[in-house]
């Protein structure tokens, strides 16, 4: 792998926000989930669960509610009473409608997908009727006393169960009228509480209606009589949310204290029909409250305030015991939040509302492999820069000379030019901004730092010059085919000649930025991208995506290159497909042609292109080899992937010149420092 | 005596009782458990053992109720037999021999002709689960040879295996699997618990396994405390288990109630839980059961149930997690530092009982008597702890004082060691702390001797340790301004040249002490603490030591720990006689001359009984058992046998009780096995009308008295005699009178107070009850016609009596009623 000095970055003070709520799609086997800054995030489960699209979150719109209707809708709806619409497309908000019933609690579409139902603060459960490009007010069911937290939908439609404060009621979907009370004991282990908060409801096509609440209980009702059937009393602390499956035969409740339980339908003896509800497994995977819970087909989800979106697949309903089989946790985003600026060793932080710019610190002590060397020169923190304005940042971008920044909310694009006198700084935004570059989906400068790629959301790409103290439009590639498909990911060739830009779902373009044309398509591919790069010198493109294969991609030849060939005809390492988190970023050696750096949140890789690949035979983890070994031995195990675990969970890691690399680590123990203190457990033995 | 043929070795009571699960009779009022060779029935009312059902031939390994009859008992045993039982009564009824040892067994209601058992039939290590057929038959002794194996390499633990759903099914577990095989299906099931390879400390063996009543659940123990609940076992991919996890340490075991709606456990916590609806916030406990729950059990009514504990105990629980009874055995948990003792007041056994006490267990009715509390520190119990022992233990003073000494070494260096003295109080009849030494020496004290001297005032302690010294502790005044007083001080501390001072040993008129230090014996005055004369014995420590009794009071023994035995003559101070002899155990009989000594040989150990004046040993018993011998103590006789032959008159005053390695109390007896059956239960079988406890029978016999005593009183004087509150006739008639008939309780009141003054007035011509009971014994045969009699006539004095009550009584219609009973009494006489 070679020597490098690293600079261990781990000042980049990034909090993940907590979850909030989680819709899944079986349709599309797509996962909603909604955080608490307003950031919707969805998720391919089919992709290796790669967080395909992202909306931007609002300070204004705390999201309460996610939910999946007529298949491919999305609506969330919220504290600030409006019912909102995603256009899964242009990844941009279509249109926001006021319930007029203040603050949102809950929000359930109907089994047929054409009906959406509201739950307010005033106690108001509103009726929508889901029209194909809006939503329209129909209909207010009985007014209740307090706010409506949860609802569910009968599975046939014709009933809808609504828990409130204190009591669950049934209604009449057709009529309005409820029709039904059911009282939930206030009681909790003896001691009366305030009030008894029906966190979640769940409503089966038998009529039996599962509750949670805020005093631990799961009770099972029978909604025809009103009355309680069972009570499973699971928690200490509040229940917070419940999903049940589509068969019907399993449930899972998320607690406050972080706990999963599982719930079966088992018949009570093998030979009777009779079932019961019985709690089997729990699950802690979490430290704080379980805010979300989803059951797909095939695993148990689960997301809360301790920022982790966590997926704990069926073990009975997984036929192969494969990668789909073991457990995963997702923490950080599946994009890049920090970018770089090489030559003067600068790193730009992306958060959720402001950026930050940072100097590395600089050493003149030398020493063996494995030293920590000391610091002659503290990292320095050059610059806070606030976004105005109540949206989040979408995406930033430090040019590699340093001398710009570009960052997009939805609404406003901010570029600026940074001067650098001795240790000042000075800022100055560019003004007077065009009107279509308004929002930006990514944004990049080449190599030179004279252009900036934008990709918008309306899917047009614009090639912008820079000049000092202005810009001049230059070019928009508009998309193929005229269907609006935004691009996610851009790539520069380093001489600027050649542009890579690839979508959520097609496959990646390459533009000749000299004559400003669309040069090639790289073939589609099923799974999407999650990296691209294209290599100095000989222009190949890398494209890394979902399932971790890594492909090669001669720009000038187009095609394939010849490794890549062999790379897909001898396969990945089994274990290198098995890995968990998708690649974030690839760069190059700028001195070694056949060398590739890319990494993951795990491990960061050095393919060595010249090297045999390795077989399932061989060892792909190998740790660094010992200086002793012979170089014979070591020859002979060596492969072409160079695997270092060392740094985790890693954000990014580039190469700043070739005996430099920077790697900002992110561990988990300052995220949970930040986190407000979980519920305190007595543990046995403390 | 007609079985004088032959001594035999005994085991005397103190059998295990918590060797398998107890079981409860249909009814609830029996509990029966296996106790050795043994069944013992108890009644879960009094406590009380109503039956020993005594048979078989070796280790009985399993009851089960017969499922078809619920007056009948199944067990089975190591003998390879299977009896069928009629518990009531006590008699075997069949015996089916299967012929290879049997580990467990289950009955099931819906196999009729068949029950279950573990046997292992080729290697020693691998069980098996074998149904056998057990053939219809009318004569007393049936082969049972036809087995068909269900389920092989089980555990060989009756616990390991529950069979679940009135018999479909049958749960095993062992190591980590648990296997379910289907009876209908003939299929077989098999759960791996597979953190068991993963991680390094996983503990996740099984350790027991219980199955609902009424649904497909099987609860499974665990050694890292969880229990967990299997559904939908059925299905090998389906299968789903919920965790509950309380205890901290292994689950001992598992029950479910009856109705399935509660599920206990328990461990070494001495806590059992009761998880209702198998829900894990649901649970309620039943705290500080004084040991390690090894079993627990449910009656088949429901109303009870019973945990069997590690300290040989059973304790019956009521539905509500009340404690109601125990019935406590030998406690034989730990290891016995103390030895055996025998309290002069009591005559009880004495020995280490529960973890920092003393127990006082009862040799004639098998039972414990109390326990006292030596170290008075709540017991912990946690496997890596170091517990504060209770080391040594003696009696002085004639059962006065009780000299107490506990030890606790954590490392090398750090000995606490700590002496108390204990006053029997006569008012509470008890042991008080009267005295506390901390550090009474500097190293651990390998003796402690009360000098028992007929002259009170001079009570003195010896202790001897390690450090070197012996030293003379005396009772002395300790009485201030505030109360009178009474301690132990020091008095005087001997050495010898720096030597382990090993044994110590006062003469049976308490003048001269003897220590040995190593190898040598010290002797000293004990008037002025002189060293009168040393024995030196070049061969070993000397490994006990003890003075000549009686007419041998001039000897001294001791025992070396290479094998010699040496008898000093103190008055020639010169080596009497030496043999070569291991001796373990040397015990000297206070009411003679006899000294037992018991041997250890690769074989077995030895008894023999010699006088230290006499060259021949009086009796001679070789292998008197398999193990080495602990300890050993001779207990005198409540009433003297008259042995005539020889060899066994050494048993005429005293009885030889000792101690094996594995803990059971062995004696020497020269009675036939069914002469040892318990009087109590023989009589019982002659009383089938009486409820079957002795303490009913006891209790109808001491009625029958008073009313004898009552009729001989009436007959001999015409005075009215009435020593006793019981003996009042209005009183009695009182009583006799059904409640309903009875006029109200104020115009009883004044009449019952007089009769209370009356009596007063006529005390001084009291006559001795002792006569009565002299003549009672004479007349008991026809009292019970009489008895008859009697209440017939008060019958007809209760009508009078209420006619009379119902307008108000004066003095002088009081006296006539007197009168008309007197008259009464004496028409009786007349007949």
């Amino acid at each position: 792998m070679g020597e490098f000095n690293v600079h261990r970055v781990r000042f980049f003070n990034y909090v993940p926000s907590g979850i909030r709520c989680v819709a899944y799609n079986n349709q599309s086997n797509r996962l909603a989930v909604s955080r608490t800054d307003g950031t919707v995030e969805i998720y391919n489960l089919s992709a290796n669960y790669f967080q395909e699209k992202f909306f931007p979150g609002h300070e204004s719109r705390a999201t309460e509610a996610l939910c999946w209707a007529k298949g491919q809708r999305l609506f969330s709806a919220g504290l600030n009473g409006e019912i909102i619409e995603y256009d899964l497309q242009a990844l941009t908000i279509k249109y926001a409608v006021d319930a007029f019933g203040g603050p949102i609690w809950s929000m359930a579409a109907s089994p047929s997908g054409s009906q959406l139902l509201v739950g307010c603060e005033d106690g108001s459960v509103k009726l929508f009727q889901i029209t194909p490009d809006r939503i329209q007010f129909e209909r207010n069911f009985d007014r209740q006393k307090s706010r409506i937290l949860s609802l569910s939908w009968h599975p046939a439609g014709t009933h809808v169960a609504a828990g409130s404060i204190d009591y669950i009621s049934v209604f009449d979907a057709k009529s309005g009228s409820a029709i039904g009370k059911m009282l939930v004991d206030r009681q909790y282990m003896g001691v009366s509480k305030r009030k008894c908060i029906i966190w979640g409801v769940a409503f089966l096509s038998d009529g039996t209606v599962i509750s949670v609440d805020s005093a631990g209980k799961v009770q099972i009702w029978d909604s025809a009589t009103g009355t309680l059937v069972k009570n499973h009393l699971v928690s200490n602390a509040d229940v917070q949310s419940i999903a049940v499956s589509d068969q019907e035969d399993s449930f899972v409740v998320g607690t406050a204290e972080g706990t999963v339980f599982h719930f079966q339908l088992v018949s009570v003896t093998s030979s009777s029909s009779e079932k019961q509800w019985v709690r089997t497994k729990p699950f802690q995977h979490h430290t704080h409250d379980v805010r979300a819970v989803a059951h797909s087909p095939t695993a148990l989800i689960s997301g809360g305030t301790d920022t982790h979106l966590v997926i704990r697949p069926l073990m009975e309903k997984v036929e192969v015991k494969n990668y789909d089989a073991a457990l995963r946790k997702i923490t950080f985003p599946h994009r890049r939040l920090v970018s770089c600026a090489k030559k003067k060793q600068l790193l730009l932080f992306q958060f959720t509302h402001h950026l930050e710019l940072w100097r590395l610190g600089s050493t003149v002590a030398t020493g063996k492999n494995g030293d920590t060397l000391p610091l002659s020169k503290n990292a320095d923190h050059l610059l806070h820069l606030k976004t105005k304005g109540p949206e989040n940042i979408i995406c930033s971008c430090i040019s590699p000379c340093g001398g710009w920044i570009a960052c997009s909310t939805a609404s406003r694009f901010f570029l600026y030019r940074l001067n650098y006198e001795h240790d000042n700084i000075t800022l100055q935004r560019v003004s007077k901004m065009p009107v279509f570059l308004r929002s930006a989906l990514q944004i990049l400068f080449s190599e030179d730092s004279t252009k900036l790629f934008v990709a918008s959301n309306q899917g047009s790409l614009h090639v912008i010059r820079l000049l000092e103290g202005g810009f001049k439009h230059l070019h928009t590639f508009q998309p193929q085919s005229g269907a609006v498909q935004s691009m996610c990911l851009l790539a520069v060739s380093p001489d600027g000649n050649w542009l890579a830009a690839s979508g959520t779902s097609a496959g990646v373009h390459v533009y000749n930025v000299k004559q400003l044309k669309l040069h090639c398509t790289v073939p589609a591919y099923n799974f999407p991208v999650t990296a691209l790069a294209i290599a100095p010198n000989t222009n190949n493109l890398v494209i890394a995506h979902s399932d971790q294969q890594v492909f090669e991609y001669s720009i000038p030849d187009k095609q394939y290159t010849e490794w890549s060939r062999t790379v897909q005809k001898q396969g990945f390492h089994h274990l290198w497909l098995q890995r968990d988190t998708p690649i974030t970023h690839i760069s190059f050696h700028p001195k070694r042609p056949m060398h590739i750096l890319l990494h993951d949140t795990y491990m960061f890789c050095l393919i060595d292109k010249s090297l045999p690949l390795p077989n399932d035979k061989t060892l792909l983890y190998n740790p660094l080899p010992p200086r002793n070994e012979s170089d014979v031995i070591r020859r002979r195990t060596a492969h072409a992937f160079k695997i270092s675990k060392k740094y985790k969970p890693l954000l990014f890691v580039d190469l700043l010149d070739e005996k430099t690399l920077v790697a900002v680590e992110r561990p988990l123990d300052d995220i949970v420092a930040q986190l407000p203190p979980p519920i305190k457990k007595k543990k046995f033995g403390t | 005596m007609v079985a004088e043929e032959g001594v035999r070795v005994v085991r005397c009571g103190g059998s295990e009782l918590n060797f398998r699960r107890a079981v409860f009779s249909a009814d609830s009022k029996y509990i029966f458990c296996v106790s050795g060779d043994f069944i013992k029935i108890y009644s879960t009312a009094t406590e009380e053992c109503v039956h020993i059902l005594q048979g078989h031939r070796n280790l009985v390994t399993g009851i089960q109720l017969n499922p078809n009859n619920h007056l009948q008992l199944y067990s089975c045993s190591s003998d390879g037999t299977i009896k069928l039982w009629d518990y009531i009564d006590g008699i075997l009824i069949k015996t089916f021999r299967v012929g290879c040892e049997l580990h467990a067994l289950f009955t099931l209601s819906c196999a009729e002709d068949s029950v279950f058992v573990t046997t292992n039939k080729e290697k020693p290590d691998v069980f098996q689960l074998a149904s056998v057929k057990l053939p219809k038959s009318s004569s007393q002794e049936v082969e049972a040879k036809e087995l068909s194996f269900v389920l092989d390499y089980v555990n060989q633990s009756p616990k390991c295996i529950a069979f679940g759903n009135k018999g479909e099914y049958v749960a095993a577990v062992r190591d980590f699997y648990l296997s379910v095989y289907f009876f209908k299906k003939k299929t077989t099931t098999r759960f791996t618990l597979s953190s068991a390879r993963n991680k390094k400390h996983a503990r996740n063996n099984f350790t027991c396994v219980a199955c609902h009543p009424k649904e497909d659940c099987i609860a499974t123990g665990h050694k890292d405390g969880k229990i967990r609940l299997w559904r939908n076992f059925d299905d090998e991919k389906k299968y789903t288990y919920t965790c509950l996890h309380w205890h901290h340490d292994l689950v001992m075991d598992l029950a479910f109630s009856v109705t399935g709606s509660s599920l206990l456990s328990g461990g070494r916590e001495s806590v059992l839980v009761e998880w209702r609806e198998a829900a894990e916030k649901n649970k309620e406990f039943l705290p500080r059961l004084g040991a390690t729950i090894e079993h627990i059990s449910v009656s088949p009514a429901g109303d009870l149930f019973c945990t069997s504990h590690s300290d040989n105990k059973i304790t019956i629980i009521h539905r509500n997690l009340e404690a109601s009874a125990v019935i406590q055995g030998l406690v034989k948990d730990r290891s016995i530092f103390t030895g055996l003792m025998i309290d002069p007041r009591t005559k009880a056994l004495v020995l280490n009982g529960k973890p920092g006490h003393l127990q006082f267990y009862s040799l004639q009715s098998d039972k414990q008597l109390y326990n006292l509390d030596i170290i008075q520190q709540e017991y912990i119990s946690d496997s890596g702890l170091i517990q504060i022992e209770l080391t040594k233990a003696a009696f002085g003073c004639y059962g006065n004082w009780l000299a107490t000494v506990e030890q606790r070494q954590e490392k090398e260096a750090e000995l606490e060691l700590q002496m108390k003295l204990w006053m029997y109080n006569k008012k509470t009849q008890g042991f008080v702390l009267n005295t506390k030494v901390n550090m009474p020496h500097e190293d651990h004290i390998t003796a402690l001797c009360f000098c028992n001297t007929e002259k009170s005032e001079s009570s003195m302690l010896v202790t001897a340790s390690k450090d070197g010294h012996f030293k003379v502790w005396m009772l002395t005044d300790d009485s201030d301004i505030y109360k009178k007083a009474v301690g132990w001080t020091c008095d005087f501390v001997g050495s010898y040249h720096k030597y382990q001072a090993t044994n110590c040993c006062f003469s049976e008129d308490g003048s001269l002490l003897a220590v040995s230090f190593e190898e040598i014996v010290t002797i000293w005055d004990s008037e002025t603490w002189e060293l009168k004369c040393t024995f030196c014995q070049r061969a070993g420590k000397i490994r006990h030591l003890c003075f000549g009794r009686l007419t041998c009071s001039k000897y001294l023994l001791g025992v070396t720990e290479n094998g010699i035995l040496c008898c000093w003559n103190l008055l020639s101070c010169a080596l009497e006689w030496s043999t070569k002899l291991n001796v373990r155990v040397m015990e000297p009989d206070p009411n003679s001359e006899n000294i037992a000594a018991i041997t250890q040989s690769s074989v077995g150990s030895d008894v023999f009984v010699f006088k230290p004046s006499e060259p021949r040993p009086l009796y001679i018993q070789k292998n008197i058992c398999r193990e080495e011998v602990l300890w050993g103590v001779f207990v005198p006789r409540d009433v003297p046998e008259s042995f005539t032959s020889e060899a066994y008159q050494w048993l005429n005053r005293s009885q030889f009780y000792f101690l094996t390695k594995s803990q059971s109390l062995l004696t020497f007896s020269t009675q036939s096995p069914e002469e040892k059956l318990t009087p109590t239960s023989k009589q019982l079988l002659a009383e089938e009308s009486l409820p079957t406890t002795p303490f009913y029978f006891l209790l109808g016999k001491h009625r029958q008295q008073e009313q004898n005593d009552k009729l001989n009183e009436a007959l001999e004087n015409e005075l009215v005699q009435l020593p006793l509150t019981e003996n009042i006739p209005a009183i009695s008639e009182l009583l006799r009178t059904p409640a309903h008939v009875l006029p109200s309780a104020s115009f009883l009141c004044s009449m019952f107070v007089k009769s209370l003054l009356l009596s007063k007035e006529t005390k001084s011509a009291e006559e001795n009850p002792d006569d009565v009971d002299m003549e009672e014994e004479k007349e008991s045969d026809d009292s019970d016609e009489e008895n008859n009699f009697t209440e017939k006539i008060q019958d007809a004095n209760n009508t009078d009596l209420e006619e009379d009550i119902i307008h108000q009584l004066s003095k002088s219609e009081e006296k006539e009623l007197k009168k008309f009973r007197k008259v009464d009494y004496s028409w009786i006489a007349a007949l």
